[in-house]
């Protein structure tokens, strides 16, 4: 979604009653809008009254925050030792393959983006895997293209 | 989530299946509607009702029926095999091959001693007559009935130490905060589980978040704050939903009555797990670890005195108010009091959330409580703490689980996280992955970090490619040092253990050419 000043006055105005508002404003507006596009700075700036520099600051810190919008699903692929001690770095090669994108790639047709998460907490059911909403362990390339499917109804 | 669905009127069979992620990723919802959907079709009223997970992952998504016998278990179930498992009569605790008995005499659960996990599994998490019909609640009364000085006292009493990793003792985090006098005081939880290979606040929060709530509500009345809040990962959105639910619950119920608890979720950066990381983000700023002193207990969110402790450690205190804090300190071994959640992890056959008293060996968990890896290769190295803990080699095993007993050699209880690796893995690799991982997750506050975690990869990248090793070797033991004694926080404090002990027990991985 392209961003909205109006929509996004409406989303700052209610979470700014909080202590400390500035990530639960920018995680809203990242929901809502999938991304946060330099006017969002502008306009979070202006109404948490703090500088430019201090909410460019906040976006760039945090891995969950994109500059510019991510395909209709984001697979992410966890990194991490456990899901390592099960295989999880040939899987990530082998979809990288398949989806031809690298990390924090979007496919051509905007169906994916591929994103690495350090732990998802399913190192019991490693490796692991999150596609859009959709948990899933012990993944492979055919689960994950389920996945990918059932995201797409 | 309470009770999903009701097939028939007349006397339903109660069916539980886990909500727990680790069942959600192996498919337990299209389970959920499968069984339903039989159930229908062959006109048997059952209820089914969604738990969090006992523990046993490799079992999941495991299914349990009330029976007269008690709760029969069948797992892993899959959608293909509800048909037959209807054939069998599993309503009635009918045989098969899924069947694994009466699921609480089951050895892996038989052989622990839950407190913080007593109900997780067991009970619906958003059910309060479930909650009280298993105890919860009692701790709270306790500590409203004998108040703050009786409690404080009860948690210095029972040897409770932060479960986060660093194992400080929260009774005296607590009395601090007790002791210092401000118009407003926090009790902050730390969510924000993002070591790899632990699991145990995910599972606690998805499967019994009441006694996480609850044991905010005791911290809150020990040490004199209103206000508590929450700091979870963006990374558990099961956990999220769940806690959500369970804060309205709780506040409907007045088991929130001490102080009001938000919720807070952060945005993936892992050093936010380090405690005035998480202060500053929750403050609305950049991760950023704060120098120490002032500590948080004095000067923590807002400037203001602030507990914060980690998800277990919080959740455990109303079992040890209920139960008492002397059998509590009566278990564990050493400086190590009580039980400790054990996640065993990665390439091990039997994964899951082991609750005993510390002082079990690695050998124990992972020859017979694991049962060997995965694959079934030989075991190689097991890494404990999460990806800032120490790798051992099988001829360390026989080291305790115990804050001290990891500290003599080096290594990290942390979180309680055990990842096993089995023959296939390259520890030259698994030790330039732990700079790298510093790399990317630096605050970049202080310089050893920041820049010592990129020349780390760049000096284990020379080591590996043949160039130079024994000067390399030296001059990574040296940055390793400098790390370890000049970083602000834990995370380019620590990172020398998983590096110098790959580099120490294998050192073969990085002489190859």
């Amino acid at each position: 979604m392209s961003w909205d000043k109006e929509k996004a006055a409406l989303i700052i105005e209610a979470h700014r009653h909080l202590d400390g508002p500035a990530l639960p404003v920018l995680r809203a507006l990242h929901e809502a809008f999938g991304y946060l596009p330099e006017e969002a700075t502008l306009q979070v700036a202006e109404a948490l009254n703090l500088s430019r520099a201090e909410i460019h600051g906040v976006i760039s810190f945090y891995h969950d925050f994109r500059r510019e919008p991510a395909g209709r699903t984001r697979l992410k692929l966890c990194r991490a030792e456990a899901c390592q001690a099960m295989g999880s770095d040939a899987l990530a090669d082998e979809v990288s393959q398949k989806l031809a994108v690298g990390w924090h790639g979007t496919t051509r047709d905007g169906r994916v983006t591929l994103e690495p998460v350090f732990c998802l907490g399913l190192c019991s059911v490693a490796p692991a895997a999150l596609v859009g909403t959709e948990l899933v362990g012990r993944a492979d390339w055919p689960r994950l293209q389920q996945a990918l499917a059932k995201c797409e109804h | 989530m309470r009770a999903l669905i009701d097939v028939a009127m007349s006397k339903p069979t109660l069916i539980y299946v886990p909500a727990d992620s680790a069942a959600l990723a192996l498919g337990a919802d299209a389970l959920v509607e499968a069984i339903a959907a039989e159930a229908r079709r062959l006109g048997k009223p059952i209820k089914i009702v969604r738990t969090g997970s006992r523990g046993m992952h490799w079992l999941e998504p495991l299914v349990e029926i009330a029976t007269k016998k008690g709760r029969i278990g069948y797992g892993p179930v899959g959608v293909a095999d509800v048909g037959g498992l209807f054939v069998a009569d599993w309503l009635g605790g009918g045989k098969h091959a899924l069947c694994i008995g009466q699921v609480e005499e089951h050895p892996f659960l038989r052989r622990q001693d839950r407190w913080t996990f007593a109900r997780c599994g067991i009970v619906d998490p958003l059910s309060w007559s479930d909650f009280i019909e298993h105890g919860g609640g009692r701790g709270l009364a306790w500590a409203r009935a004998n108040g703050a000085a009786a409690t404080l006292a009860a948690v210095t009493a029972s040897g409770l130490r932060g479960r986060g990793g660093a194992g400080f003792p929260a009774g005296i985090k607590w009395r601090t905060v007790h002791d210092t006098s401000a118009d407003i005081k926090y009790v902050v939880c730390n969510a924000d589980e993002g070591d790899s290979g632990t699991f145990a606040d995910r599972m606690l929060m998805e499967g019994d978040p009441l006694a996480l709530l609850e044991g905010m509500a005791i911290c809150a009345l020990a040490v004199g704050a209103r206000k508590g809040f929450i700091y979870i990962r963006s990374e558990y959105p099961r956990a999220i939903t769940v806690l959500e639910g369970a804060l309205v619950l709780a506040k409907q119920q007045g088991l929130l009555s001490e102080c009001e608890i938000e919720l807070r979720i952060g945005a993936g950066a892992y050093v936010c797990g380090e405690e005035t990381a998480l202060l500053e983000s929750l403050e609305g700023k950049r991760g950023q670890v704060r120098a120490k002193p002032p500590l948080p207990a004095h000067r923590g969110l807002f400037g203001k005195p602030t507990v914060v402790n980690n998800v277990l450690t919080l959740a455990t205190v109303p079992a040890i108010l209920t139960r008492g804090a002397e059998a509590y300190a009566a278990l564990g071994s050493g400086k190590s009091r009580g039980t400790i959640p054990i996640q065993l992890a990665g390439n091990v056959r039997h994964a899951g959330l082991y609750e005993v008293p510390f002082g079990i060996s690695l050998r124990e968990l992972i020859d017979d409580v694991g049962a060997g890896t995965a694959s079934g290769r030989p075991v190689r190295a097991v890494q404990v703490g999460g990806p800032l803990g120490a790798y051992f080699p099988c001829d360390l095993f026989d080291t305790a689980i115990d804050y001290e007993a990891f500290a003599a050699r080096e290594g990290l209880v942390g979180h309680g996280g055990v990842v096993v690796f089995d023959d296939s893995v390259d520890m030259s690799r698994q030790a330039r992955f732990a700079m790298e991982f510093c790399a990317a997750e630096s605050c970049g506050k202080c310089t050893p970090c920041r820049v010592g975690s990129v020349r780390g990869m760049e000096v284990i990248d020379k080591i590996v490619s043949g160039r130079d090793v024994d000067e390399n070797l030296v001059l990574l033991e040296d940055l390793c040092n400098t790390l370890r004694l000049g970083s602000l926080c834990a995370l380019g404090g620590f990172v020398p253990f998983p590096v110098l002990s790959a580099v120490r027990h294998f050192p073969q991985d990085f002489r190859r050419s």
